[in-house]
């Protein structure tokens, strides 16, 4: 192995667009990825019939979406990413398939979480006067607020292998770097050091999550 | 203060539906402890769900203070939950939020300012005896502790009512003691009423006024928790009553020549402390033997439970039990 040839110019601009891509792409996964798994939640335990239907059709777009591979998603959003980007490669080209990819997901790990909190205290909440919205903010939030970190930490991290995975149609950062050097260009000392650096980067995520969560439980 | 009017409520759909309350009606009155006493599944907790809505009855009337809340529309329904506190088996605290959060919590949902919140939480604090816990989390906190916050998070916003829910169900026997004599102290410094449900006679005897027993989604039983707990009526009244002090068990006998007649004789109120019953005998000139007895409180009132078998000719015992009546106990012959 001859390290010696790397460009690290290269591969720093390629780490930049990778953290870049994860950044915006976590930035708008939270953003609508939050809302619509509070949303399934509390629809999913409405009484009213609209707001039921609602919800089995949300599940059911949710599902789809998540059943589909993310690199046939990719493809499939081309037309769609070049509509709202004006590309469709690159850091930019990248952002909308993996926020579309990662909100149902998460919005799944948020429901979820949503489920774990006690239906005692929300009970009680309701019984003090609370309504509807002041018991998302003020109960179901706060209290479900470990496991919500714990759901952004996984989703963190399944974007940074998506990002690597968008590097198979020009997306760009350290996954492009590993397929076009390592893979077809037989350089595997580039595609060793990019795999090292996600392994680095996801460590740290985790890390720096897990942390989090021990910070904020109080159970 | 809180009236039911033929409340009824059924779960499920039309095949598999189970009636939970069967047209109940009750009224608990300003300033008093009403308890309700079932087994479980009775009903008991559908009924102080239903008086705050939580559950919503399938027909019927429920009014607090005045007011229909069955009635009234989403947004007016939460003000007047205001007003109504609850605690619970549970204590359903917030786990994420400290003893001082927790307090103030029906205060921010009302969007109280932080020096109203501030006042009324420290007074609510210094009340049930948690200053020095105001930064801890429920977690940290014992049964009792958790359930002292409960009562001050219900009280934080100034109720006319309070519903307890099982308080002390989860509490040891101390705990649950000291939990009582505080809701008592709550009830005669505030004149707050209060509505109770438990499985346990305990609770009852110790600090309501009026109780009502609560069996298959009807109330078969209802009176002065004096009244009930002396002379049960309905059966399931008596399993409550005699699990807690009567077995109902004793022998039948006699001795020698003697004529021997067992009778259960109450007492109530100072009467209790008396010397009548030694009084009676030594002019009648009967001997008597206690088989069971009970001496205790309901409340603040006293009250002697006796059963004791009365030897002697039969005229003599004939006329004790005849002058025990006299002097206003209540003597019933057992046999």
């Amino acid at each position: 192995m001859d390290f010696s040839s790397i460009d690290w110019n290269e591969m720093g601009g390629a780490t930049i667009d990778t953290l870049q891509m994860m950044g915006f792409a976590t930035l708008f996964t939270f953003i609508i990825g939050l809302p619509l798994g509070i949303i399934l939640f509390v629809f999913s335990k409405s009484n009213s019939i609209v707001l039921q239907a609602i919800y089995r059709v949300l599940s059911l777009v949710v599902n789809i979406i998540r059943s589909v591979p993310f690199i046939i998603l990719i493809l499939a959003l081309i037309p769609f990413t070049r509509m709202i980007m004006g590309v469709s490669t690159g850091v930019e080209g990248t952002i909308p398939p993996l926020v579309i990819a990662a909100a149902p997901f998460f919005a799944r790990l948020v429901e979820t979480s949503l489920r774990e909190v006690d239906k005692g205290v929300i009970e009680a909440s309701y019984a003090m006067g609370a309504s509807t919205m002041q018991v998302i903010r003020k109960v179901l939030l706060p209290e479900s607020l470990p496991g919500l970190i714990a759901g952004m930490t996984i989703t963190v991290v399944t974007l940074v292998s998506y990002t690597a995975m968008s590097g198979m149609v020009g997306g760009g950062g350290l996954g492009d770097l590993a397929i076009r050097y390592g893979y077809y260009r037989y350089e595997s000392e580039i595609m060793l050091i990019s795999v090292v650096f996600m392994i680095i980067l996801v460590q740290i995520l985790q890390m720096v999550g897990d942390r989090l969560v021990i910070y904020f439980s109080r159970k | 203060m809180i009236q039911l009017k033929n409340i009824k409520k059924v779960y499920g759909k039309k095949k598999n539906q189970t009636t939970a309350l069967s047209g109940l009606n009750l009224t608990v009155e300003k300033g008093e402890i009403f308890g309700v006493i079932g087994h479980s599944g009775a009903g008991k907790s559908t009924l102080i769900r239903c008086i705050n809505l939580l559950e919503r009855p399938t027909s019927g009337e429920v009014w607090v203070g005045g007011v229909e809340l069955t009635r009234l529309g989403k947004k007016e329904l939460q003000q007047h939950r205001g007003k109504i506190g609850m605690i619970f088996q549970h204590f359903n605290l917030l786990s994420s939020a400290t003893v001082y959060d927790n307090i103030a919590f029906p205060l921010t949902i009302r969007g109280a300012g932080k020096a109203e919140i501030k006042s009324k939480v420290e007074e609510l604090l210094s009340l049930v005896g948690l200053e020095e816990h105001r930064n801890k989390y429920p977690a940290q906190l014992s049964g009792g502790q958790k359930q002292r916050v409960g009562i001050a998070r219900a009280l934080a916003s100034d109720p006319d009512v309070l519903l307890c829910d099982e308080a002390t169900s989860a509490l040891d026997p101390q705990t649950t003691d000291s939990i009582l004599s505080l809701l008592l102290d709550i009830n005669k410094k505030f004149n707050l009423t209060i509505m109770l449900i438990t499985h346990e006679m305990h609770v009852i005897q110790s600090i309501c006024d009026r109780v009502a027993v609560i069996h298959a989604g009807g109330i078969v039983e209802e009176g002065p928790v004096t009244e009930v707990f002396l002379k049960p009526k309905h059966f399931i009244t008596k399993e409550f009553v005699n699990r807690d002090s009567f077995s109902g068990e004793h022998a039948v006998y006699r001795t020698g020549q003697k004529w021997t007649r067992l009778v259960q004789i109450t007492y109530l109120g100072s009467k209790t402390y008396e010397s009548t019953l030694s009084q009676v005998v030594r002019e009648t000139g009967v001997d008597f033997a206690i088989l069971q007895g009970a001496i205790s409180t309901i409340k603040d009132t006293p009250y002697g439970k006796l059963i004791v078998a009365l030897e002697g000719t039969e005229d003599a015992v004939q006329q004790t039990i005849q002058k025990l009546q006299e002097h206003d106990l209540d003597v019933e012959v057992m046999e």
